[in-house]
């Protein structure tokens, strides 16, 4: 006698394949969640600091320039934090009685210094040092992404090492004029974002005294030069070995 | 780091299995006679071939190494980790803990946040500087360098230099000040003491006992105090101080003058038992000097000859080209011998009885004499002063003061006898004439003072008894006061180095536990500046003697500045003292770990700040010589020079009086006299890594294999075979010592080929009953020192006590084989060329130059299964010159220091599992009773064809392309292949978490270049690659090539003798081509095909020719 109905063969298959299926399907969420999600790699996730310190305002909107207060980024392998002195460098002149510069004026108050919660933490057995890449051409935004429009800070990549050897495979991609490094708006392509486009008139294969003339603009072709004649002259190199970065 | 738990309930039982087997020495005696041992072996274990060895040879680990150590079996613990594996597969899910970052609230002038700072200071040992560069990571200190411009460094540092930043972090250091065991606060304190002060009229009473002074500050407040308090006295003790050379000084010359030695003047240098080159205030001086005589570049160099006579061997002993082994007493004969020949002394009978000895006086008297003014017969603290008045003297008589000797004003403030006065002392102590004794800086009396003084009994007598020291010891635990003691590195001062040149010291810190130093303790109690603080102190001393004696120094000064490693930062004026904004205040969280502030920041890599404040020690400084310009500059250029020129010892004129050499040797004449045959002489020595006991909390030192008998963390009575036979005692059996009417109750056994017959060696500085962890290790030696013989006395007996006291030794540990054996004689001669150790003599070597070369059995380069590297930029290699190292070791402490490695403990160091990235492997060679030895650092050989990258199934250990075996540990899973495939047997595992990561003042220790391994993770050598990678940094930023020197690993930097080099082997100018190119370079089992990157340059010996009659010299 037949215990099964006939359809418990199609129900059989049907949920062996649907489970294998399913199977995947959970892996990749999990994959996803766990691994590589803003959930894990914290990208894109705005945290919490005690002064609500607007990146967009101070740069975008006074102008004020990267190393004003990340002092040491040309120079060592960390970009260093202001001390609270540069803040009230400006702010015991301006907003004074701000509720929201509290805390800046009582750690100066105090001298107790200024407790930051870290945007961008790699893992401990990461050596990651600023100085050379800001030397290399490497602009900031290339990690940090458009930090002159953040009005809260973010961390804008995923940091996961998959991302670092994608660039550092072929560091061509993302090399800029050295001059256009803390230019967070620069734009290869587009002409109007360089602020030194005549300095940079020989990396595009233009000779000076063209480049120099008033309302020279480098046409498309010019501008694809610029970036592989960039990395021969600051001699950039794949540098993929494990001992790169982690010692 | 280190929270080792020395003492433990020794756990490990299966794995913590030594080497107990009994070794039968007639039977390796037969076996030497029947057929030829192997020509190198690092212990009697391997030249018996015991079976043990055997095993050992053919595994990475030992048996059980990979047991749990608290008795939970291998499969016991599996069992309860699967019930737990589904749980802890969650873990995955978590995310990174928020950090914070830390900014200052006023950066500090020339501080770069990531950058270290490198401070031109000195650190002390037994009173004397060595001037050194301190590397400061935002305010901490983590490592010193020596200071190239210092007389004492030249750029090189000892041990105990390289561990004197463990001793600052200790978590064992005295922490608070403690009245009647109570803590107590400095007002009371000074309040107590004035009462008790005014009391004494004049001083009457009142004693200050130091070790050695060498610091003209604190030289001159003692001075004034004596003044101010006529009858006050000034005691000294240094417990493994100058006594004999001292009185031997006062006994030839009729004045206490110190003796120095110019090595690189000398073409013939004779020592007899001194360790000259790795221990005393010029060690790493004479070494580095001794080093330049002994460096064969090509086959015309001619080399210095070296002979040593001596009981026990030290680190010269290996470097000697010919050894002569004698019972102490027998070693004055021949210096009595070797006066007798020069006329120094006439009468009396031969002195030497042995044939052998009586030649050995001609031959080396014929080799001294033929290089009158170029020789150099070097005696040393622990022959009776009577040898040393005689060496004197046969110095002078062969023409050697004024080339390779001369003399100078003493460097010790005040050069009294240090017995004498300890001795004087206690006989007031107990006429019950001292109402107040200031023991300063750790002095630690009632651990250290003679046996025949009784100290303890005295020292109760006295009713005031104050101690300042870094650490609670048995000497403050009897004190009503402790007050602890601002270490070196957080405090200001000056001292001396060894041929008197001064240098400023200065805070890296502000003191971690509120300690004081010596100054500012004399000061506020006596010298009436409650307030003076060290800065004070040592500026006013300075204020009118300084300016005058910098110049010059300025042209000086600039050079310095390329002694650092990674930055050529050199800071000005110490703790930014004029850095404004820092102010007079340090920042309320300014002593940070004394309150706890947050540390976490400060792992490595978060290099952003610390919330510390620099040292601001000197900061609060009143602006007294703000208005003295020539000072302010001068103080300035000595502080950046880390010297004050012009300040070395003025060279003596010192007239010998031939009548001391004449009574000498009748002493020595008639202590031969009394010689009982078959009767046993105990040597004490200071223990080469604890010294005499004052560095037995620092756990660098204590893991750091004595370099000669490789014992760590105990000393033991070391005897050699033929007596250990004879008296039927093997390796740790406990026996019972009884010289001259004293005892010690128990000490451990060990055998160490090499120690002359009838001759039982003891180090101090073991067998504490209060050093925080080092209580109860090893075995107490001062119990049998006394006044009349302070480094050891004839007529010993020792009592089997029939136990075991398990000592840990790492002679068998990591061990390859030194020699391929074969049956036939013709086999074992090519299998020569796979020998560890490789060498000639010099003869032969200018003979034929090429001669290592041709005995090499390496495969064709292009015999391998895998594809050749190929190199672009630079390709990192090694060289090490085995004919200059001495074994002193410092490598080691430096390379731990650098690399963040953990100390282990002993029960773990028992188990093989010492994390040392470097070792110093000894080999002994010739005879079992009178051997030659060599040393060997041996690092990662960082192989071309590596075989542990292959084996590696999750690619953790691969090739870099500049040729480094890279490690990368998060990575590694810990299968342990990699090791087990190294057959240099480099590669350390992390069996536990042997990382302290829960003391948060070890935190501050870490270098944050360099990644703080886990448990579970594979470490080894990376050739410093953190320093690698900071010098490409900067080449880079700077757009210039890579320089060769601009790269130094920190084994290389801080060797003495420069055994060690480093560099691009692509680079055709690199001083490690250059050496890559001696004919003497060869690689260690080249026959393996691994072509590693370390190479050695092989050991050269110069034998006399007349003297090569015994088999077993070369």
């Amino acid at each position: 006698m037949q215990i099964f109905h006939r359809s418990s063969n199609s129900i059989a298959r049907v949920s062996i394949v649907g489970g294998i299926v399913l199977l995947g399907a959970l892996g990749w969420v999990l994959y996803t969640l766990m691994g590589t999600s803003g959930y894990v790699t914290g990208q894109y996730v705005v945290k919490h600091q005690p002064v609500p310190f607007s990146h967009e305002h101070h740069t975008r909107g006074l102008g004020i320039d990267c190393r004003y207060c990340h002092t040491s980024v040309e120079r060592s392998a960390v970009a260093g934090l202001p001390p609270t002195e540069t803040c009230m460098n400006c702010h015991r002149q301006i907003w004074t009685n701000a509720e929201l510069l509290e805390p800046i004026r009582s750690s100066y108050r105090d001298n107790v210094p200024v407790q930051w919660t870290r945007v961008h933490d790699l893992p401990d057995y990461v050596y990651f040092n600023h100085s050379v890449h800001v030397a290399k051409g490497i602009g900031c935004e290339s990690c940090h992404g458009k930090v002159n429009r953040m009005p809260l800070m973010f961390q804008n990549a995923s940091l996961l090492m998959q991302w670092c050897l994608d660039c550092h495979r072929n560091p061509t991609r993302n090399v800029r004029p050295r001059e256009e490094v803390f230019n967070i708006d620069w734009n290869p392509g587009d002409p109007k974002t360089y602020a030194s486009l005549a300095a940079n008139a020989k990396a595009m294969g233009v000779p000076v005294e063209v480049a120099s003339k008033p309302g020279w603009t480098p046409s498309s072709a010019e501008l694809a030069r610029l970036r592989p004649n960039l990395a021969k002259d600051y001699d950039l190199h794949s540098l993929t070995s494990c001992s790169t970065c982690h010692r | 780091m280190d929270s080792v738990n020395a003492k433990g309930k020794c756990g490990a039982q299966a794995a913590a299995k030594p080497e107990t087997a009994r070794i039968d020495l007639d039977a390796v005696r037969e076996r030497l006679r029947t057929k030829k041992g192997p020509e190198f072996w690092r212990s009697l274990d391997e030249l018996a071939g015991t079976p043990e060895f055997e095993d050992l040879l053919h595994r990475e680990f030992p048996r059980f190494a990979s047991e749990w150590p608290d008795g939970v079996s291998r499969r016991g613990f599996l069992q309860l980790a699967s019930a737990s594996l589904a749980l802890a597969g969650l873990t995955g899910c978590t995310q990174q803990p928020l950090e914070k970052i830390i900014p200052y609230v006023r950066q500090p002038e020339q501080l770069i946040p990531g950058k270290p700072l490198f401070f031109a200071t000195a650190t002390t040992h037994a009173g004397y500087a060595t001037g050194v560069l301190a590397e400061s990571h935002q305010g901490r200190p983590t490592k010193i360098e020596g200071n190239p411009d210092h007389p004492a460094s030249l750029g090189a540092a000892d041990s105990f230099a390289q561990a004197a930043v463990l001793t600052l972090y200790d978590p064992d250091r005295s922490q608070a000040i403690l009245h009647n065991g109570r803590v107590d606060t400095w007002s009371t304190f000074l309040s107590g003491m004035g009462e008790t002060l005014r009391s004494l009229a004049g001083g009457q009473g009142l004693r200050i006992l130091t070790g050695t002074v060498t610091s003209p500050t604190l030289a001159a407040q003692v001075a004034d105090i004596l003044r101010a308090h006529p009858q006050a006295r000034w005691h000294r003790w240094e417990p493994a101080g100058p006594h004999q050379t001292r009185a031997a000084a006062m006994r030839a010359f009729g004045r206490p003058v110190d003796t120095r030695y110019d090595f690189t003047q000398a073409k013939v240098v004779l020592s007899l038992g001194a360790d000259v080159l790795c221990e005393g205030p010029a060690g790493v001086r004479y070494a580095h000097d001794f080093a330049e005589g002994r460096r064969v570049r090509a086959h015309h160099d001619t080399m210095t000859r070296v002979y040593t006579v001596e009981s026990s061997p030290v680190g010269l002993s290996a470097l000697a080209d010919h050894r002569l082994q004698l019972p102490p007493a027998q070693v004055e004969g021949f210096v009595l011998a070797l006066a007798q020949k020069l006329n120094l002394a006439t009468g009396g009978g031969a002195p030497l009885a042995n044939p052998r000895a009586q030649k050995w006086v001609e031959e080396v008297y014929n080799d001294l004499n033929a290089n009158r003014g170029a020789s150099l017969v070097v005696g040393d603290e622990y022959l009776s002063p009577a040898a040393q008045v005689l060496i004197h003297g046969i110095n002078q008589a062969l023409g050697n003061v004024g080339s390779t000797v001369f003399y100078q004003e003493p460097v010790e403030a005040d050069p009294v006898d240090h017995v004498q006065s300890i001795a004087e002392l206690v006989r007031d102590m107990n006429a019950g004439q001292v109402s107040a004794l200031l023991i300063l800086d750790g002095v630690n009396p009632v651990y250290t003072a003679p046996a025949d003084l009784p100290f303890r009994a005295a020292f109760e007598k006295v009713q005031l008894r104050v101690h300042h020291g870094l650490f609670h010891d048995e000497t403050s635990q009897l004190c009503q006061w402790h007050i602890p003691a601002a270490h070196e590195l957080e405090s200001w001062g000056d001292a001396r180095a060894f041929d008197g040149t001064v240098s400023i010291i200065q805070p890296l810190i502000e003191p971690l536990y509120g300690g004081k130093t010596a100054g500012e303790l004399l000061a506020a109690t006596l010298g009436n500046q409650a307030d003076a603080t060290s800065y004070d102190l040592v500026r006013q001393y300075w204020t009118s003697r300084l300016p005058g004696l910098t110049a010059g120094l300025a042209a000086a000064a600039q050079d310095t500045a390329g002694g650092g490693s990674n930055t050529t930062l050199l800071g000005f004026g110490g703790a930014f003292p004029g850095a404004p904004g820092i102010g007079g205040k340090a920042a309320p969280g300014a002593p940070p770990m004394a309150t706890g502030a947050p540390v976490d920041s400060t792992v490595p890599n978060s290099a952003v700040a610390t919330g510390m404040a620099p040292a601001a020690a000197g900061t609060a400084a009143p602006a007294t010589a703000a208005s003295n310009p020539a000072f302010e500059k001068a103080w300035r250029e000595a502080l950046h020079a880390g010297l004050i020129p012009a300040t070395a010892a003025p060279r003596a004129t010192a007239a010998f009086n031939g009548g001391a050499a004449q009574q000498a040797a009748g002493e020595i004449q008639a202590a031969l006299g009394r010689v009982q045959p078959g009767e046993i002489t105990l040597q004490l020595r200071p223990d080469p890594t604890i010294w005499d006991g004052r560095y037995a909390a620092n756990v660098w030192l204590q893991e750091l294999p004595k370099p000669v008998s490789k014992l760590v963390w105990d000393n033991a009575l070391v005897i050699g075979p033929k007596t250990a036979e004879r008296l039927k005692l093997t390796w740790h059996d406990t026996v019972e010592v009884a010289v001259g009417g004293r005892k010690l109750a128990k000490a451990a056994i060990w055998v160490l080929p090499g120690v002359a017959e009838d001759t039982a060696l003891l180090t101090l500085g073991y067998g504490r009953e209060l050093a925080g962890k080092a209580s109860g290790l090893g075995f107490d030696a001062y119990p049998l020192r006394t006044t009349a013989a302070l480094w050891g006395a004839p007529g010993v007996t020792l009592r089997a006590l029939g136990g075991q006291y398990i000592v840990a030794c790492t002679q068998n540990h990591h061990a390859m084989r030194g020699t391929i054996e074969h049956e036939d004689d013709v086999a074992t001669e090519q299998a020569k060329a796979r020998h560890v150790i490789r060498g000639g003599t010099l003869a032969e070597f200018q003979q034929n130059p090429s001669f290592i070369k041709e005995e090499r059995e390496a495969p064709a380069a292009d015999e391998t299964l895998y594809p050749p590297h190929r190199y672009d930029g630079h390709a990192w290699g090694m060289s090490i010159d085995l004919n200059v190292c001495t074994g002193c070791s410092a490598c080691i402490v430096a390379c731990q220091a650098e690399n963040n490695i953990p100390s282990v403990g002993k029960d773990q160091v028992l188990a093989r599992r010492e994390m040392h990235w470097l070792r110093v492997d000894r080999y002994f060679s010739g005879d079992l009773d009178e051997p030659t030895f060599s040393f060997q650092p041996l690092p990662c050989m960082h192989c071309e064809n590596a075989p542990c990258e292959v084996v590696c199934p999750v690619a953790a250990t691969v090739h870099s392309d500049e040729g480094l075996n890279d490690m990368v540990y998060n990575r590694c899973v810990g299968t342990r292949y990699c090791s087990n495939n190294c057959p240099y047997k480099v590669r350390r595992f992390n069996f536990l978490r042997y990382s302290d990561k829960d003391t948060p003042v070890l935190e501050l220790l870490n270098n944050p270049d360099v990644t703080v391994r886990m448990r579970g993770v594979m470490e080894k050598c990376t050739y410093c690659v953190q320093r690698i990678q900071a010098a490409r940094i900067d080449a880079k930023m700077a757009e210039r090539p890579f320089a060769d020197g601009d790269v130094r690993t920190a084994c290389q930097q801080t060797c003495p003798t420069q055994a060690i080099t480093f560099g691009d082997i692509r680079d055709p100018k690199a001083e490690v081509n250059e050496r890559k190119a001696n004919s003497r370079n060869y690689v260690l089992l080249a026959e393996l095909g691994n072509k590693p990157r370390t190479s050695y340059l092989a050991r050269i010996r110069n034998p006399h020719p007349d003297l090569l009659d015994k088999p077993g010299e070369e």
